[in-house]
């Protein structure tokens, strides 16, 4: 078992509105709220939030967030971090005919990883390793 | 997905005595292996056991203090489980539908 190992979660899903609508209810704090959790968001690289759900046996419910990228209407990662584990989710905006493809991608991070990952420098290129990408039937 | 680290804290868990040593672990911190056998319901060698197999899936970790080793559940262990948990998606895909619902009633 190699302890370094990352996996990343690939979820597509595509919607019937355009990219910039799209962006209001990944950005808003209360739009947020009604589809993911409850959270003191800014669209702020930097920022650091929590989301809170219902706590869960020993779970308290948190989940420790910062914002690592906020490109408009394209582009927003902050960091997921909760139960010891560190993962950040990205969300990327592409426009189609019809609407929005939205992707999202979530990256687990071992323990070798997470001085890099909390470190100033965020970059994908770092997180090598035994990737797996699981793109959800959504449609 | 098959995964050598998934199955081995499956494994591992699937054990109810060994189950309820990690809860306990979880619970309390850091035990001996006397404090945990005297709660387990069990004799001390087959506690020492499945400390060994928790340890192997990396659930738990040990330190030697004199003659008293201290066990204590190991920071990233449930990672591979909840990995397993995110990639059956059921979370993400609820809330994708619930940001589908939302945008359906947006301006």
């Amino acid at each position: 078992m190699a302890t370094g190992e990352i996996r990343t979660l690939v979820i597509e899903k595509e919607f019937a509105h355009p990219p910039e609508k799209v962006w209001r209810a990944l950005t808003q704090g209360a739009l947020i709220k009604e589809w993911l959790m409850d959270n003191d968001f800014q669209p702020v690289v930097g920022h650091k939030f929590s989301f809170r759900a219902t706590p869960v046996g020993t779970w308290s419910g948190v989940i420790e967030s910062q914002v690592l990228v906020v490109e408009p209407n394209q582009k927003l990662s902050y960091s997921w971090g909760t139960l010891g584990v560190d993962t950040a989710v990205t969300w990327t905006l592409a426009a189609t005919r019809t609407g929005t493809l939205l992707r999202m991608e979530q990256s687990g991070f071992g323990p070798e990883q997470d001085a890099n990952y909390k470190g100033a420098k965020y970059g994908w290129t770092k997180f090598i390793g035994n990737m797996e990408r699981v793109v959800g039937d959504l449609q | 997905m098959p995964n050598v680290a998934t199955d081995t804290v499956f494994k591992a868990l699937a054990d109810p005595t060994r189950r309820a040593i990690f809860e306990r672990l979880t619970r309390d911190g850091q035990l001996t292996v006397h404090a945990l056998t005297a709660r387990a319901g069990v004799s001390q060698p087959m506690v020492s056991k499945h400390l060994s197999a928790l340890k192997r899936a990396r659930l738990v970790r040990h330190r030697r203090d004199g003659r008293e080793t201290h066990y204590s559940v190991h920071p990233e262990a449930l990672a591979p489980l909840m990995d397993w948990m995110t990639q059956y998606g059921a979370f993400w895909r609820d809330r994708l539908a619930r940001l589908e619902n939302l945008l359906d009633r947006m301006d």
